[in-house]
């Protein structure tokens, strides 16, 4: 069946309520069962041995030892891991990043792994593993990695330039128009350089699977993922198996942010089931975790804007370094991409670079690159404002991005929310509160491109009526909630007679991940038309029933209604009555609708932000926070505001507090909630949000994607904040005490 | 290594099981009781997801050895509603959205229940410092935090 996307101004009976959530007494009474809360008969406990090196040649692992340890079931190695990627690199670099292979990249890189009949057993057995290391010189700089001489990490990689081994794997160049000419044109040219450190996601649940795999091929893994789809399909790739014969179930995630849309365990534990021919639970530690897993690139932006004096940007050229990890990725392409996308500037140049360190694989983290590009971009625009003497959010109103305005990436814009999002700031009452001694307050905007993708959901209706939503997107904040209210309006019946189920892969077509903000975009959108589908059904059973013809019949609120000669005396059927009779009238009653969801709205948002730095101490505390952001349409406000204090409070930690630390043998030194400080709740004020409507064109009720953006302005809200505050420029984030009281001493 | 057999009592019943003796009571709770309400993110007692009360008392469960608690009392987020009825700061949670993905829900709110039960009406900063040894990365705590005041509203209004 076809189905038009566009947005269509209909008016709304429960789309904009805030129901409470269908999983809610599940998750406040325990019940809930995330990755590591479930059990089978004749379970094995999964634990990896992981390097102590940054960079390693690994001559030999042996594990004839630790084999013979009585309960342990297997032992895997990379031996156990066969190539069968076909010359897929990006593929064969996923398998290496789960499983060394005669090299260890960084400090935590999996060596070997075992299953055993208890934990203890399998701790015993990690140390009975000999492995013989021959230590390589290492770089985990991302301005290290690209001098002459560095420590080479992957030799098939060659600066694009000049074809050479490098750790440059990647160079991007964007833009229009003429920069030379635009700074010709300036009257003032601002030229800073910034810095950012490697932060971690920080989900609260570590990642947790349990596998098992027969030796006829088969297997089920229960996991934590964004994606249950996308883990089937990679880990049955790097496992040899087929598709259809491995089931993925995700579990509740217990937080992910991005980083559950990478594997890491599951294709060892797989293997380790395949072994022992026993299922096999694997649970991180926090350590793991953290060594292992998730993080963001560390960055190194130069940054160089020209203004006039009556405030136009004439050109912005700006060199974004980001460190990759061990293995090649896009991130810098993607700061390079996200870095001018709120302004409308005649001459723009982003270049990226993509650095190979010996760090972990970057993973994505809430609108990934963006933040950094950001703090670098809107700091900058500050430093402009300052030295034109306009106010930095009337410099940003006269600069904003609008509707036909090519974006610094390529497209042209249709309707967007900055320039609203700048007008509402402007105007809210934050801008004008007073602020005290040792307080400074600072805005930033924030883009991000929002995902579409493919989806497809099942809508059943039971004999008694109610509506069983089958998704195949995680919920990972209560999209739930939402798509049961989006269900319920089309179908014009209580929120409460839907419930929204997640399906694992054996149940559903494929669905991506729940990743790129698209849960509530991309399965309302196909829920939407499921609905419609299942009321045509619906509308055949009630033509039957009330032997009316087809044509004369409408659905109008979760009734079929006879319209028409002859049929005004007729009483509707609802919904209900129609599902009680469906038996009789040709079986169950469901839609269905398989989407690519194209065309997901950019998101933009606007934050205003006060802190408070102790000039003795250099601590610095948030006392007033402000978030405006264009939902395009909030299905249930409570969960998009969520979305943005949630952003705007990992934002906060990013810009004060998070920070990876290495130290020169390129070990991680902070890998605990200890040392690696996530802000706690006495940290944080309560955290202000204001949600804007500018409809997507391209979804019927408008719908814009909202998770991701509240994260992209808080480091440059808070640095221009803490600027400020203490009358130096900050350009290296976190804003440490330490670090704030080094800019203080060196201005 | 030698195990060690423990009574004690769980949300009101009687509960007997053995363990080595290095085990912590999180992972007896989960692994052999069956209370995978209690939560662990760090098990080092960074996070407070495994919070429950030992003796009326708020602990990480991660840091607190199952040898140590024959004979004591333990709650957990499993022991919360009671009669079938949800406990109020359960119900506020749910009403204020103060939760996302819900990992760290079961420690927040056996640590807000300690927190009410000792001081009826804390303030804000009460609040905010009371729970600050409970990590959450999705809602940034402003729900949270209404939720506990409004939980605390209506339990004052109970008592009444």
């Amino acid at each position: 069946m076809g189905h038009d996307t566009k947005f269509t101004n209909q008016e709304f009976k429960l789309v904009g309520t805030r129901p409470a959530r269908p999983d809610g007494v599940d998750k406040v009474t325990g019940r809930a069962r995330y990755g590591a809360d479930i059990s089978a008969p004749g379970q094995l406990v999964g634990l990896v041995l992981r390097s102590p090196y940054a960079h390693a040649k690994i001559k030999k692992i042996d594990i004839s030892k630790a084999e013979k340890l009585k309960g342990v079931k297997a032992v895997i190695t990379d031996a156990d891991l066969p190539d069968n990627t076909k010359g897929n690199r990006d593929l064969l670099d996923i398998l290496e990043n789960c499983m060394a292979r005669g090299r260890a990249l960084y400090d935590g890189h999996a060596v070997a792994a075992v299953a055993a009949i208890d934990d203890q057993t399998a701790r015993k057995a990690l140390k009975l593993i000999k492995v013989s290391y021959e230590k390589l010189p290492h770089v985990t700089d991302v301005d290290e990695a690209l001098k002459d001489g560095a420590p080479i990490i992957q030799d098939f990689v060659v600066d694009p330039r000049t074809k050479k081994n490098s750790n440059l794997c990647k160079l991007t160049t964007l833009g229009h128009g003429d920069i030379d000419a635009g700074f010709a044109e300036a009257d003032y040219i601002v030229e800073q350089s910034f810095k950012t450190e490697q932060t971690h996601q920080g989900y609260i649940e570590p990642h947790a699977c349990l596998a098992t795999l027969g030796p006829d091929g088969a297997g089920e893994l229960w996991v934590t993922t964004q994606g249950p789809f996308a883990f089937r399909s990679t880990c049955a790739e790097l496992l040899g198996l087929d598709i259809s014969k491995l089931k993925v179930t995700s579990s509740e995630i217990g937080g992910g942010f991005g980083g559950k849309t990478h594997v890491w365990v599951e294709p060892l534990a797989l293997a380790l089931s395949r072994k022992a021919n026993r299922p096999v639970k694997m649970v991180m530690s926090r350590d793991e975790v953290f060594r292992a897993s998730g993080p963001t690139s560390s960055t190194s932006i130069d940054v160089k804007m020209g203004v006039k004096k009556d405030g136009t940007i004439t050109a912005a050229h700006a060199v974004l370094r980001y460190h990759n990890g061990a293995f090649p990725g896009f991130w810098g392409m993607l700061g390079a991409m996200t870095s001018f996308a709120c302004y409308d500037i005649k001459n723009i140049k982003p270049v990226g670079y993509d650095v190979l360190v010996n760090r972990p694989k970057v993973a994505a983290y809430r609108a990934p690159s963006a933040p950094m590009a950001a703090f670098a971009i809107e700091s900058t625009v500050d430093m402009l404002a300052h030295k034109i003497g306009m106010k930095p959010i009337d410099l940003r109103i006269k600069n904003a991005a609008k509707e036909g305005s090519r974006a610094s990436y390529g497209p042209t814009y249709g309707p967007i929310g900055i320039g609203p999002t700048l007008d509402a700031a402007k105007n809210h009452p934050h801008m004008r509160a007073k602020l005290k001694k040792n307080q400074g307050r600072g805005m930033a905007c924030g883009f991000w491109f929002n995902f579409g993708g493919q989806t497809c959901v099942d809508l059943n209706i039971g004999t008694d009526g109610s509506v069983n939503l089958i998704v195949g997107t995680v919920d990972v904040g209560g999209s739930r909630a939402s798509l049961s209210l989006i269900a319920a309006e089309e179908l014009g019946i209580a929120y409460e007679q839907v419930k929204t189920n997640i399906g694992d892969t054996a149940s559903l077509g494929h669905n991506d991940m729940t990743d790129g903000s698209r849960g509530t975009f991309s399965s309302g959108m196909a829920t939407i038309f499921a609905a419609r589908n299942a009321i045509e059904v619906l509308k055949e059973r009630a033509s039957k029933m009330m032997d009316v013809p087809l044509e004369a019949i409408v659905w109008e609120n979760g009734t079929a209604k006879a319209i028409g000669k002859g049929h005004s005396n007729m009483a509707p059927l609802s919904l209900k009555e129609i599902a009680a009779a469906a038996p009789k009238t040709g079986g169950p009653i469901a839609g269905h609708k398989e989407v690519v969801a194209d065309n997901a709205g950019v998101s933009f948002a606007s934050h205003i932000c006060d802190v408070e730095v102790d000039p003795e101490t250099g601590s610095t505390r948030v006392i007033r926070y402000t978030v405006i952001q264009d939902a395009g349409k909030a299905i249930h406000p409570d969960y998009v505001e969520g979305q943005f204090q949630g952003g705007a409070a990992q934002g906060i930690g990013w810009a004060l507090n998070e920070e990876s630390i290495y130290d020169k043998n390129g070990i991680l030194q902070n890998p605990g909630f200890l040392d690696y400080r996530i802000p706690v709740c006495s940290d944080l004020p309560f955290i202000d949000t204001q949600i804007l409507e500018i409809p997507n064109p391209n979804h019927p009720y408008g719908v814009r994607g909202v998770g991701e953006t509240s994260i992209v302005p808080p480091l440059a809200a808070i640095g221009n904040a803490v600027s400020n505050a203490v009358g130096v420029r900050m350009s290296h984030i976190p804003m440490s005490p330490m670090r704030i009281l080094k800019a203080l001493d060196d201005a | 290594m030698a195990g060690v057999h423990i009574s004690t009592t769980i949300n009101g019943d009687m509960v007997e099981f053995a363990c080595p003796q290095d085990e912590t009571l999180l992972n007896s709770l989960r692994d052999r009781v069956g209370l995978t309400g209690v939560k662990e993110g760090c098990g080092t007692g960074d996070c407070g997801a495994c919070s429950v009360t030992l003796d009326g008392r708020l602990v990480c469960s991660c840091l607190v050895l199952s040898a140590e608690v024959n004979g004591r009392n333990i709650t957990t987020v499993e022991g919360m509603s009671e009669e079938g009825k949800l406990h109020p700061l359960q119900e506020k949670f749910i009403e204020h959205a103060a939760l996302q993905c819900g990992i760290c829900t079961p420690g927040f709110l056996v640590a807000a229940k300690v927190l009410l039960e000792d001081n009826p009406k804390p303030s804000e900063e009460e609040i905010r410092y009371a729970l600050a040894g409970n990590l959450c990365r999705c809602t940034g705590y402003d729900k949270i935090v209404r939720a506990v005041q409004a939980a605390g509203k209506e339990m004052r209004k109970k008592r009444r």
